[in-house]
């Protein structure tokens, strides 16, 4: 078995309950590295002759769990999810932080992979060896917290039943809320309390299978490794690197963002993107700082970063414990809503997540169907009530409506591109008339980073991404773009499962990690030109196959939301916009960076020359469904 | 002279580098669950380190019938004759937070060493910079029982501290 893997996966189909360990090939994961690679590669194997077809929701659609060579090891545990999402009809790989990738590691595989629906509820519990399919129906139907409390107490007795052998260590957990269990299109698989794998919707994907939970306990050390001399080195060296790149976020994580991206650089959703810049009701690091309710440093294993912060609120009678409010939640439950009381947001963000939300994707659909309301294509008869910029009591309401489908919430469920078609049908407009509104690229909402200033994101780095929206996986010119959010970048954190920001300590470090853990001599140029492409064009191929309701023609659909070409209103770069010709140049400059045609379809050339061997079968049906 | 850990709850982010360090060291790979040290996050943001605490009256050098644990008496550490553990688990009974651990896959009783006076875990916190685990001089006026005491308990005094609600409610 190579260096730093257990070779093993674990296959269970809740249609039967069967359980069964299964031996991964060697040469996949060099191809692949795990996590998101390897994920949208099983995918193809067992789910490409069927793709167009496959509804996410049914039970042939497969959920898998993934760690990567890196997992454990180095710098920030985390754990890839995939499938075929219900957002993009592709496959996103979706990162959490969670010691399920440890705890996994520690019970001897790689990674878990689920198939069928269970007929009642179930959650899968795995320690060491044993693998078990046990009953959900005590959670089913509760919040994150509560999931939270009556899964360890359902656990815990088992581990313990030995008590001369001593303490067990607690599980790790991930697990859904009523948003994932209704099948909201933008449910999150939550671990904790705030941590979320959520862009691609694989809570809903868990829901569908009357899947609660996954939580697992594993006993022993994580696999050898090819030098642990030189990792142990390595390991301190990041101890030292990464806190020291990024000081700012262990004192103030990510909250620092709101006047980074909304006062210098521009890029900040105001009330769904109408303006990207404001100051005057600023908040934002020096703010956090006198808040008393950040009460502690909060990481996950082998984070020596800690971005994250323990937040404890006392409100309405209920005790809100999350993670102090990160950029990107700050930004889309805040300035997208037009809220600016950083309690009310954290009290926000704390509700949708105790239902299961992903909170950027709500905040979209939230502040979209504000604007909606704004401009009297939604009306008090639609949807209830009034929705009015900054009206927490009215978000919160319709956060409740969406995570149970009631009334308007059916629709909002589908998330922002889904429910824009559904009103423009349901109120007799073009569909263009409602989809001006919506911020999104290929069904997924986009993270808070605008491209309209030029300062902050690329203008094609929603268009020609492989996942869509996602903030954290973007395209970018030159392909070896130093951003740890450019996707070539990306792909290697999600497939190596390791945290995107310990990335921070450098690329070397993860090379060298790299090395050190499998043994095998990756160098960057390699990585940029063969192993990212094999990724990101198998991606890109699903992504195409797409459907079965929704089906993206690259000529439409690799193109930014029409709100990214209406001039900035405000700010240092007032009135300034991408081009369409822009747009159509990068484009096609990104397409042959990556060896795919003037459509950005892959080439038969690309895709041998990549070693995807059977991916030509797709080509065919893509251009056939594009007429071309 | 004999040295003591201090663990500072409130200093802990629980990024498990003094698990990483100690296993590295004792086990030579990454062993979370073998670490001699161990941080327990029973609810989430409620993460405590937990360790052998030394007790002045080591309950469990006495409990135990094979004569396999002693006490270093240079740095006060309980420490393990390999060869003579059987695996029996009365050290584990005898301990007031049943702290030291008996794994299948290890032949022999794990407690901290102290890595002979100077702990991995420790040096570790400090380059990360969060100090939540400090070498200090054993007192003997300090009641180390108090620290002893299970990953569980702690936790639930540590949840109405923090969190200010009933334990049952996230326990």
């Amino acid at each position: 078995m190579p260096y730093g893997f257990t070779g093993k996966f674990v296959e269970v189909d809740l249609s039967s309950s069967k359980v069964r360990v299964v031996d991964v090939r060697r040469d996949l994961y060099r191809k692949f590295l795990g996590g998101r690679g390897l994920g949208s590669w099983i995918l193809w194997e067992r789910l490409g002759e069927v793709w167009e077809g496959l509804d996410p929701y049914s039970p042939d659609n497969l959920l898998i769990v993934l760690t990567g060579p890196l997992t454990g090891y180095i710098a920030g545990v985390r754990l890839a999810i995939t499938g075929k999402s219900p957002q993009s009809g592709g496959t996103v790989g979706s990162t959490i932080a969670s010691e399920v990738g440890l705890e996994l590691k520690c019970s001897g595989y790689d990674g878990l992979i689920v198939s069928g629906k269970a007929k009642d509820p179930v959650y899968i519990f795995i320690h060491d060896d044993k693998v078990e399919v046990r009953d959900a129906s005590k959670v089913w139907g509760k919040g994150i917290r509560e999931t939270h409390k009556l899964l360890l107490r359902d656990v815990l007795p088992e581990l313990r039943k030995t008590p001369r052998f001593g303490e067990p260590k607690e599980p790790a957990m991930i697990y859904i809320g009523p948003a994932g269990e209704n099948l909201c299109r933008f449910a999150a698989i939550e671990g904790k309390y705030a941590h979320a794998a959520a862009y691609g919707s694989y809570g809903s994907v868990m829901g569908s299978k009357n899947l609660k939970a996954i939580v697992v306990k594993g006993t022993g050390p994580l696999p050898p490794v090819y030098d642990v001399v030189k990792l142990k080195e390595l390991i301190y060296k990041a101890i030292e690197l990464v806190p020291k790149k990024a000081p700012r976020l262990r004192i103030w994580g990510t909250g620092q963002g709101p006047w980074r991206y909304g006062r210098d650089l521009s890029s900040i959703p105001v009330r769904n993107w109408q303006e990207e810049y404001w100051v005057e009701k600023s908040y934002s690091q020096y703010d956090l700082e006198v808040y008393d309710w950040v009460k502690r440093y909060w990481a996950d294993y082998g984070c020596p970063l800690c971005c994250m912060k323990v937040t404890v609120l006392h409100r309405n009678g209920e005790t809100v414990i999350t993670d102090a409010p990160d950029y990107e939640l700050l930004a889309y439950e805040g300035s997208n809503l037009d809220v600016w009381d950083v309690r009310d947001i954290a009290y926000l963000i704390w509700c949708g997540e105790e239902l299961g939300f992903d909170m950027i994707n709500a905040g979209n659909v939230l502040g979209f169907v504000a604007e909606l309301f704004e401009r009297g294509i939604l009306t008090k008869d639609d949807l209830g009530f009034e929705v009015k910029w900054g009206d927490v009591k009215a978000f919160e309401r319709l956060l409740k409506m969406i995570a149970n489908k009631e009334g308007i919430g059916k629709v909002l469920a589908e998330g922002t591109y889904r429910a824009a078609l559904k009103i423009s049908e349901m109120k007799g407009l073009k569909p263009e008339e409602v989809l001006k509104y919506a911020v999104q690229a290929k069904g997924i909402g986009i993270g808070a980073h605008g491209i309209r200033s030029g300062l902050d994101y690329p203008p094609i780095s929603y268009v020609t991404s492989v996942q869509g929206g996602d903030h954290q996986s973007v395209a970018m010119l030159p392909l070896d773009a130093p951003p740890i959010v450019n996707e070539v970048w990306a792909s290697l954190a999600d497939s190596a499962v390791i945290c995107q920001f310990n990335m921070l300590g450098g690329l070397d470090l993860v090379f060298d990690a790299l090395r050190a853990v499998t043994g095998w001599n990756i160098s960057k140029e390699e990585w940029v030109n063969e192993d990212a492409k094999r990724i990101l064009t198998l991606q890109r191929v699903l992504l195409l196959l797409g459907g079965p309701d929704v089906y993206w023609d690259p000529r439409v659909h690799d193109d930014n939301p029409p709100r990214f070409y209406e001039p900035l209103p405000s700010g240092p770069k007032k009135g300034q916009a991408p081009t369409k010709q822009d747009i159509e140049k990068l484009k096609k400059d990104y397409y042959k960076a990556l060896g795919w045609d003037e459509l950005g379809i892959p080439t038969e050339d690309t895709i041998k020359q990549l070693g995807l061997t059977g991916l030509e079968k797709a080509l065919v049906r893509i251009r056939k469904r594009l007429g071309i | 002279m004999p040295i003591w850990i201090f663990r500072e709850y409130d200093r802990c982010s629980g990024c498990r580098y003094c698990e990483v360090a100690c296993s590295l060291k004792h086990e030579g790979i990454i062993w979370p669950e073998a670490s001699r040290i161990r941080v327990f996050e029973y609810v989430p943001g409620i993460t405590i380190p937990v360790l052998c605490s030394q007790c002045t009256d080591y309950p469990c050098v006495q409990a135990c019938p094979t004569k396999a644990l002693y006490v270093d008496e240079s740095t006060g550490a309980v420490r393990v004759d390999e060869g003579k553990c059987i695996k029996c688990g009365k050290c584990v009974e005898a301990c007031p937070g049943r702290i030291p651990r008996i794994l299948p896959q290890k032949d022999s009783v794990i407690i901290c060493d102290l890595c002979g006076g100077d702990p991995e875990c420790a040096k570790v916190c400090r380059a990360l910079g969060f100090n939540a685990l400090v070498v200090v001089d054993k007192w003997p006026g300090t009641h180390y029982k108090l620290y002893a005491r299970d990953a569980e308990k702690i936790t639930r005094d540590y949840i109405k501290k923090l969190y200010k609600v009933d334990p049952e409610e996230v326990m």
